[in-house]
């Protein structure tokens, strides 16, 4: 056990402490990342191969080519959007960027103007108002899920683009972080910048914004993530099927045809889960770095 | 110039001095920033408590259509499939959160030890986490297939009969007596094996969570103290036991309050590969309140259904705090 010990200057020489180490950690990275495995083999599968539990149908066990054909039959057994002509996957595909992409964008704004104001300018009632702020992260977005759906039918809002986006504009996380990195830019800056002629917004715009990249981007993945995974409230306020987001697409198509074509609902699921692990491994350092940071999801 | 220098003139002596006329347009500009996020939280927060609050006491169709105070509240008390979703609830918590917590703990635990790749192991550990819980969940609906998942085929291959997994409402212990035709009583007969099924799931997307906050709280414990105690002897688990777990208990903590909340909300994933089911197996409370809503509208119902719940996690979390202030510690 001694090998246990967190050790700054231990040689990694072989022991059997490190042994068991290794096998624990591999043995979890592989259940880690095996059900992603196996939801690319199997949508690369024929559906005979599928249901007959044929793990490796290609060569050199089997004579079964690579099943591209899938992900075309996946999007072609998933229907068409009859309104932009176009397969409904793609639209899917549409919808969840337009939402996401809308809402990260929306959240920076909110979170920079409001955490700007908090940290820079002594408005009469701030204290009051930033602790007005915080006291809604005590309301959970569940406690308002019925009100919230009652609203967007009276405002005509079920589903529309506006139900999907609008009430995610704003995020007290984001707020609260932001307001956090700007405070911590030395105030020295702030006064170079005033004698320099500049104001609020030139100081805003060519200073903290540039320096608070870390806490930009942190905002940013966490609410990526958060916007790409939301699933009950575009269930909730939206009815056509061409209004739906990825992650209903996906439930839906698994609750219908995907039910018994499993090949070609893990052709969907590939689709849905490879872009996102694209990305991550591209920006995994920051969401490391930003979850350690903040250690909240968004 | 000239006509600068007569409006500087007339201003002087009146309230609106040139500096406390700065000072207004600050205070306009700071008030127009907060002005967006204001609006928004007012109208989707804030304004949607209150208004929840209202139809949570009325019977909601399409609006109010009579106004009966607590009814809904001492409906839910009446109601058994709120006490089975309520302890449905409570059984996923007490399961996967220690589980959860320890296996994140003891893996961030042996990542932190200069392990090479860690990199590497750390990515892979987290990827469940940040992937769309609807597909991943869509892919482990297949994993548990009790005759195409991989699990069963794995299992079959040491002799083991098919397992029905997400499909299997009894309780574990009953399933293990089974064959000795012993049946125990709903409330010993532990959480369905279905409700388990989901529990693994979870644990399989959180864990990498806990290890990436885990590891960030190990790297804050300053090395110093682990030389010191080598220096006196101590060794492995002693050096675990009295430096790591103390040190690490306000990081413990804060996951403690977010994970119970989290399991308190579990819903994606459970809607996903059970809907609630097989009969109300895996109804949790989150599941049960969107089905009041979504397919019986019972919308004053759900509200209050809604209301009852954040009232349980407010009190679970002040308790959690409290046991916290005698236990963790801070520096």
């Amino acid at each position: 056990m001694a090998s246990l010990t967190p050790s700054v200057n231990r040689p990694t020489s072989f022991s059997w402490g490190r042994v068991f180490i290794y096998t624990v950690l591999i043995t979890g990275a592989i259940i880690s990342v095996i059900p992603f495995i196996h939801m690319i083999m199997t949508s690369l599968k024929s559906y005979g191969s599928v249901v007959n539990l044929n793990l490796w149908p290609w060569s050199p066990f089997g004579d079964e080519p690579l099943q591209w054909q899938n992900y075309p039959d996946a999007i072609a057994a998933a229907g068409t959007d009859r309104i932009w002509n176009m397969p409904l996957v793609v639209r899917y595909f549409i919808n969840s960027i337009i939402i996401t992409a809308s809402t990260v964008f929306g959240v920076l704004i909110t979170s920079i103007l409001a955490a700007y104001t908090f940290a820079y300018i002594d408005v009469p009632g701030k204290n009051i108002l930033f602790m007005l702020v915080l006291a809604t992260i005590m309301i959970p977005s569940d406690l308002t899920l019925v009100p919230k759906v009652v609203m967007m039918f009276q405002w005509k809002w079920y589903n529309t683009y506006a139900a999907l986006i609008v009430p995610f504009l704003v995020s007290v996380f984001g707020i609260f972080l932001m307001r956090q990195f700007f405070m911590q830019i030395p105030r020295d800056l702030f006064d170079a910048a005033l004698i320099d002629g500049g104001g609020h917004l030139q100081y805003l715009l060519y200073v903290v914004v540039p320096l608070s990249r870390p806490a930009i981007i942190t905002t940013a993945l966490l609410n990526f993530i958060f916007a790409w995974d939301s699933f009950k409230w575009p269930l909730l306020v939206t009815r056509d099927s061409n209004m739906r987001v990825l992650a209903v697409g996906l439930q839906q198509f698994m609750a219908s045809e995907g039910g018994t074509k499993i090949h070609l609902l893990l052709a969907f699921a590939g689709m849905v889960v490879i872009p996102v692990i694209v990305f991550y491994f591209f920006t995994q350092k920051y969401f490391t770095e930003g979850i350690a940071r903040t250690g909240i999801k968004g | 110039m000239a006509v600068t220098a007569q409006t500087e003139q007339v201003r002087a002596p009146s309230f609106f001095t040139q500096r406390r006329w700065r000072k207004l347009q600050e205070f306009s500009f700071g008030y127009t920033l907060l002005a967006p996020a204001f609006i928004l939280l007012a109208v989707f927060e804030l304004y949607p408590f209150f208004f929840g609050a209202y139809i949570s006491m009325c019977n909601w169709t399409l609006d109010c259509r009579k106004f009966i105070w607590f009814d809904n509240y001492v409906r839910a008390f009446q109601d058994e499939d709120v006490w089975h979703a309520f302890f449905v609830t409570v059984m996923y918590s007490v399961i996967s959160v220690p589980l959860q917590l320890g296996l994140g703990l003891a893996l961030a635990y042996l990542l932190f030890q200069k392990v090479r790749g860690q990199e590497a192991l750390r990515v892979m550990f987290f990827m469940p986490y940040i992937t769309s819980s609807v597909a991943s969940a869509a892919v482990w609906a297949y994993l548990y297939s009790p005759d195409q998942g991989l699990i069963n085929f794995v299992l079959g291959k040491f002799g083991i009969p098919a397992i029905k997994w997400l499909g299997e409402p009894t309780g574990i212990f009953n399933l293990m007596l089974r064959s000795s035709g012993v049946t125990l009583p709903w409330w010993g007969e532990g959480p369905s094996l279905a409700l388990l099924s989901v529990i693994i799931y979870t644990t399989w997307v959180f864990v990498g969570y806990d290890i990436a906050i885990f590891l960030a709280g190990l790297g804050n414990i300053p090395t110093e103290l682990y030389d010191a105690a080598k220096v006196d002897g101590a060794s492995g688990w002693n050096l675990f036991r009295h430096i790591t777990i103390p040190l690490l208990s306000p990081t413990t903590f804060f996951l403690l309050i977010l994970t119970v909340i989290g399991t308190f909300k579990a819903f994606n994933h459970i809607y996903v590969m059970t809907g609630g089911g097989p009969g109300d197996a895996t109804t949790n409370a989150a599941i049960f309140i969107f089905q009041q809503m979504f397919q019986y509208n019972r919308y004053g119902y759900s509200a209050a259904l809604s209301f009852l719940m954040f009232f349980i996690i407010l009190i679970l979390t002040v308790i959690q705090n409290r046991v916290a202030s005698e236990r963790v510690v801070y520096d």
